[in-house]
């Protein structure tokens, strides 16, 4: 292993992309705007600048590290500099910092407040207008510094390229080209270019003011479902311990708040799998099936892959079949279905048509995480000490019908350590097995979240074909999805069944979440041995949802 | 404005082998044609190539080669490099806007005849100040002369009709 000194510190490496991250790694946290790990590297904002032992000034991120190299990152000459750039930003940047979106988590304003910047009038920030087309990104160019963070993301990770940089020095502004604006475009509104904005140049369109209206209207009933991944979020948020129960605490909470009935998606994300299975029986012989219930995927292949979209699988997605059974139980006028989500781009998918059953849209609103932490902030309560209450859900998971599932997950008997981190993460209660023996998960109650895959310290937990004889691949992120397809098209790889995320993370991950669950280091502590962890039961007086449906199910919980 | 022919840039694009790599030669080609590069046919090759508006755009508008606007029958360019502009250069062109009725704003003169572009060096500053009219380079300009080439191409275009 080769080391470095920065800042008198010995910091070893190997393999590292270059100084910033091994600066980064060894605890030195070096300002940067424009740099991402997952991305290529654009040596932009030259705030990371470090001394090195000449006294000679170089951008930490395109630095190569070199064995025995010496440098400092804080001294007066890099202090001077830094205040310069942030001043010279600050002046092209509208700022609003009391009412900005991004308030709070912006970069800019961390690193102004940090160097002490003073004295910084706005006078030469971009006139273009908003962009709010989109139903779930705004694009605000007078408060973009021009990182190009989110255009990269949106290609490199994406492979979508709906915004990029036009026009040259001075006049380069974000944008959608030949004036267009977002929603012409086919941005798949997955988030993740907001997630990666240092600044509140993009946003996630907030919808909470329209979830306390129809909570504050006395003519209205409000029903909000939660997706099972919301909770990582929640509890990154209020810095709970990563194993926290917390579906009761957000029942408690938005029932305070003055929400009517509270639903755990989860169940219904079964239900897009027991759909998806049938689907797939019945497919498999025309070529790959792809999976739908990811709607930035969905709205990727219309768009840029329209030859594909009769293999999408018909499947409803969760929040779809979710809110066609709220429907069904409360068929009143006046009932809003509010939807919180991991995901933003749920927020165009709420609008789609082909999701209207019974001559009604499943879902009203939707709220991210993000939103929903926003709303538990604002009403003031301490969410840690709120009490558990029990869902509204008054259906079941269908028990007994033998899933036939492609993909399925598995964890590895020989990489598991039983630290029951998984199974306390699950919210369907699909994982059993005692303290440091290797865990199993039942395929018959699992509904494919991913929540245990973010908490695994060993990464035990695999995506397998449960027959083991369906080719099945699953890919997270677009671009990568794009190259699978690629070579799905050209004979290389042969696939019954790929499953897409759009998020790098998968939906753990999605767009909506605080950055903690999008950019956080998995936890790799071992350490949180219990007892005999177990789920609590399902009441027995639920109804199973087909039962529910009376059979309906083909005709409500598919789209396509 | 004449209409798109979509044949021609169907066939710029399979000269061109409907190559990504190859936007910049596609778009002068195109731009070669209709003096600039319309809207709908930045979408239409975007959709061809299965490129972005936004990329697209990108490049049409780093570029100042590029034009996103009509240009005029005749492009001219007034070199306001030093040489030219010690010499006046702006003289001479406030004297092409005057004979054409433009004012800097216009990207075309209302007959659709010329459009009047400020450049950096053109590279002949033994002859400042210069300007060029499509590929034909005229030295030592004065705003006399300037007046004179506009009515001389303007009486070209009426003998041509």
């Amino acid at each position: 292993m080769s080391h470095m000194i920065i800042d008198g510190i010995k910091c070893e490496f190997e393999n590292a992309r270059n100084v910033l991250e091994v600066a980064l790694n060894n605890g030195i946290d070096i300002p940067n705007l424009c740099y991402c790990e997952s991305l290529t590297t654009y040596g932009g904002c030259r705030l990371c600048v470090i001394e090195n032992e000449r006294g000679g000034i170089e951008a930490a991120c395109t630095m190569v590290p070199k064995d025995g190299a010496v440098v400092r990152t804080n001294t007066a000459q890099l202090r001077e500099f830094r205040q310069g750039i942030l001043q010279l930003l600050l002046e092209g940047h509208r700022t609003e910092c009391a009412t900005c979106p991004q308030s709070g988590k912006c970069k800019l304003q961390d690193y102004a407040k940090r160097y002490g910047v003073a004295d910084v009038k706005p006078i030469d920030y971009c006139r273009e207008p908003i962009d709010d087309s989109s139903p779930a990104i705004v694009i605000d160019p007078s408060k973009c510094i021009l990182c190009g963070k989110c255009t990269r993301t949106c290609l490199q990770l994406q492979n979508v390229n709906a915004i990029d940089f036009i026009n040259r020095g001075n006049e380069t502004v974000l944008s959608c080209g030949v004036g267009y604006k977002l929603a012409d475009t086919n941005c798949t509104s997955c988030g993740q270019c907001a997630a990666m904005c240092p600044t509140g140049a993009l946003t996630i369109k907030s919808d909470a003011a329209r979830v306390w209206d129809a909570i504050n209207d006395p003519t209205k009933k409000v029903a909000v479902q939660i997706a099972p991944t919301v909770k990582l979020g929640i509890i990154e948020a209020f810095g709970l311990p990563a194993t926290a129960q917390v579906m009761g605490k957000m029942v408690t909470a938005l029932r305070l708040m003055g929400a009517d009935y509270v639903f755990d998606a989860s169940m219904s994300a079964y239900q897009t799998i027991l759909e998806e299975a049938d689907d797939f029986k019945t497919r498999k012989k025309g070529g790959t099936v792809l999976s739908s219930y990811c709607p930035a995927w969905v709205k990727h292949v219309e768009c840029d892959h329209p030859e594909l979209k009769d293999r999408l699988s018909a499947a409803g997605s969760p929040m779809q079949i979710c809110g066609t059974l709220i429907r069904r139980k409360y068929p009143d006028d006046d009932l809003v279905s509010v939807a919180v989500m991991s995901c933003t781009a749920a927020k165009a998918e709420a609008l789609r048509e082909e999701n209207v059953k019974d001559g009604k849209k499943p879902v009203d609103i939707v709220i991210t995480t993000q939103e929903l932490i926003g709303m538990i902030r604002e009403y003031g309560m301490s969410f840690a000490a709120l009490p558990d209450t029990p869902t509204d859900n008054f259906f079941a998971q269908v028990t007994g019908d033998k899933c036939k599932t492609p993909v399925a997950l598995r964890i590895d008997p020989d990489k598991c350590i039983g630290c029951t981190k998984c199974a306390r993460r699950c919210p369907v209660g699909a994982i059993t097995g005692k303290a440091k023996t290797a865990h199993v998960i039942d395929m018959d109650k699992c509904i494919r979240c991913r929540t245990c895959m973010l908490g695994c310290p060993k990464d035990a937990i695999e995506n397998v074909s449960l027959d083991g004889k369906t080719r099945v691949a699953v890919v997270n992120g677009l671009a990568n999805a794009d190259k699978l397809l690629e070579k799905i098209a050209s004979g290389e790889e042969k696939y019954d069944f790929v499953e897409v995320m759009a998020c790098p993370k998968g939906c753990p991950g999605g767009g909506g979440q605080p950055e903690e669950c999008i950019f956080g280091k998995p936890d790799r502590s071992t350490g949180t041995f219990e007892l005999d962890f177990t789920f609590p039961e399902q009441p027995a007086e639920l109804v199973d949802v087909k039962t529910f449906v009376k059979g309906k199910n083909k005709e409500l919980f598919r789209v396509r | 404005m004449p209409g798109i022919d979509y044949a021609f840039i169907d066939s710029v694009l399979e000269q061109h082998g409907y190559d990504k790599t190859r936007i910049i030669a596609i778009m002068q080609d195109i731009q070669k044609q209709y003096r600039y590069l319309p809207r709908e046919v930045i979408v239409y090759i975007g959709e061809k190539l299965h490129m972005t508006p936004a990329k697209l755009y990108g490049v049409a508008t780093f570029y100042k080669n590029f034009s996103l606007d009509p240009k005029g029958k005749y492009v001219i360019k007034v070199c306001d490099g030093t040489a030219c502009h010690v010499r006046k250069s702006a003289d001479i062109q406030q004297a092409f806007y005057d004979s054409t009725g433009m004012t800097p704003d216009d990207s075309m003169s209302s007959d659709g005849l010329f459009s009047i572009e400020r450049v950096a060096c053109l590279g002949a500053c033994g002859l400042a100040p210069v300007c060029m009219v499509n590929d034909i380079v005229h030295a030592q300009m004065t705003p006399k002369e300037a007046r004179r080439l506009i009515a001389e191409l303007r009486e070209a275009e009426k003998d041509e009709a």
